[in-house]
């Protein structure tokens, strides 16, 4: 299936993807501060049931809870030695819910730390701690990998390189976060979309695209950048707008008609792989579902 | 160029070889601890601070400079004491019970530090009780939260309602940020300050601190 994949975006195919998974597993008893990758051992079904209902919304592409899930990462919460058995139980998870009908991509978010000179970890160390989660998201059987909010290129480029080599055959996503500054899109971390494009692709990556950020409007015009300086198909995954204050409670303003909207407009732009990120829900997914079908 | 002016141009440039060179060489030629505090290290991380805000250099930039202003730090640092130079106060920041990102709280405390705070790092998932307690034993003046989740967001609350139960609201000031973090959240909190990024962080900090 996972070639399957590739061959779908190859023929010019839009593939939609599902949406945020943390506060799901919120409002279904994690703890805040406790790593959400925990409960993929502690209670798969919640993990299974969330993975369940973004299949049923309409996603064909479910991620697994693994974004926290590389060894560097998991040692904060001093978890590191489970990192195999966590990724593991991801990914059964998530097959579960979904089994051939949706692909399961294996998320791979950011080690939380700085490689050197501005951190104090090696790239070997780094390169290390991805190869480890990547082996272990392949042997569980996903189907795809995603790396995801990035804002150093070094280290994108070394998750990525760790999935090509840990991980044969499964096709890899790349995905940076963007801020919008004077002079254009670049990452916190200084990386421009021009440069995130070449560096992705150099490393090895099929997709390349943006995650996270601040709203859907800027993520059509980070696609087009990417359309533009790239030559590999395009993965859009957006925020549903930066959190507002409403009697009380922050809440994500986007609505599923605006992240609907968006897909419209990304589907356009010839974006190959679609969907949410923080903020977004199930009813996102629907409606995005709903948009990208009535355009076919 | 005046030797100080050249302190904090070496340290915009994160030059942590010159700055301490600099640094001791400008001690040296007489110039007193607290002006080459103030005109030289001072100076450049507010320009560092301007720039970042500004994205004109991105956050490795802003590293590097930290690590040259600490090595400058470290050189004036016995001189100052010595000299009785008063810090301008205790800050505690953290980032709330909850939350595991805090390269935003890292940056402020890097900013604050080069402002001339004594900055109290209590790290990330710090539960209310802890920041109340550590600001008491330390008399901080001021405590510095940062959320970046929604849903961490009411650890703010807890630690103001904390400090008027507890009849440290005036003496201890309390500030709030982080990206889903705004001034009018802070206002119905009952937060004493608001700091959208890290350069406006530390002037809200000033002006808390009265320093």
């Amino acid at each position: 299936m996972s070639g399957a994949f590739l061959e779908r975006v190859g023929r010019g195919e839009t593939l939609l993807a599902d949406g945020a998974i943390g506060s799901l597993l919120m409002a279904r008893g994690l703890e805040p501060g406790a790593p959400p990758e925990g409960l993929n051992l502690s209670a798969p079904h919640v993990v299974e049931e969330v993975a369940r209902l973004y299949l049923e919304s309409g996603a064909e592409i479910v991620q697994t809870n693994t974004f926290g899930a590389s060894p560097l990462k998991l040692a904060r919460h001093g978890l590191a030695g489970l990192a195999a058995g966590i990724n593991a139980a991801a990914v059964a998870a998530v097959r579960r819910a979904v089994g051939r009908r949706a692909y399961v991509s294996g998320s791979c978010g950011p080690s939380g730390r700085l490689l050197k000179p501005y951190g104090d970890v090696g790239e070997e160390e780094m390169r290390d701690s991805f190869r480890e989660q990547m082996a272990a998201l392949a042997a569980a059987g996903v189907d795809l990998i995603c790396v995801e909010t990035m804002t150093d290129l070094r280290e994108a480029r070394l998750a990525v390189a760790a999935a090509r080599s840990a991980a044969t055959g499964v096709p890899v996503m790349a995905t940076m976060t963007f801020d919008a500054t004077p002079r254009g899109f670049f990452t916190v971390m200084g990386a421009s979309i021009e440069a995130a494009c070449a560096g992705l692709a150099d490393a090895g990556a099929d997709l390349i695209g943006s995650n996270c950020g601040n709203g859907s409007a800027r993520m059509i015009e980070i696609a087009a950048e990417f359309r533009r300086h790239g030559r590999l198909p395009v993965v859009i995954q957006s925020n549903a707008g930066l959190p507002e204050l409403r009697q009380g409670a922050a809440v994500y303003p986007e609505t599923p008609a605006d992240l609907a909207q968006a897909a419209r407009g990304l589907k356009a732009l010839g974006v190959a792989v679609i969907g949410g990120c923080c903020g977004t829900t199930p009813e996102h997914t629907r409606a995005m579902c709903r948009a990208l079908d009535e355009e076919a | 160029m005046s030797i100080l002016n050249e302190i904090s141009q070496r340290l915009e440039e994160g030059d942590d070889a010159a700055v301490p060179r600099l640094v001791g060489e400008a001690l040296a030629g007489g110039l007193a601890a607290k002006a080459v505090l103030d005109d030289g290290l001072i100076a450049g991380m507010n320009v560092v601070g301007g720039r970042f805000r500004d994205r004109e250099i991105f956050l490795p930039d802003v590293l590097l400079a930290a690590r040259a202003m600490y090595a400058g730090l470290d050189v004036l640092k016995p001189l100052l004491e010595r000299a009785g130079v008063a810090s301008r106060g205790r800050v505690v920041i953290g980032s709330v019970h909850g939350d595991l990102h805090d390269i935003g709280k890292n940056l402020v405390g890097i900013m604050l530090k080069g402002a001339g705070f004594e900055v109290i790092d209590l790290g990330h998932d710090v539960p209310a009780a802890r920041f109340v307690a550590v600001a008491r034993e330390r008399d901080a003046r001021v405590i510095g939260m940062s959320a970046l989740l929604t849903t961490t967001m009411p650890v703010m609350k807890e630690v103001v309602d904390l400090l008027a139960r507890e009849n440290l609201r005036g003496r201890v000031r309390t500030i709030v940020g982080g990206a889903p973090v705004s001034a009018e959240y802070a206002a119905e909190i009952g937060a004493d300050a608001y700091g959208y990024d890290c350069a406006q962080a530390v002037e809200r900090v000033k002006e808390l601190a009265g320093a």
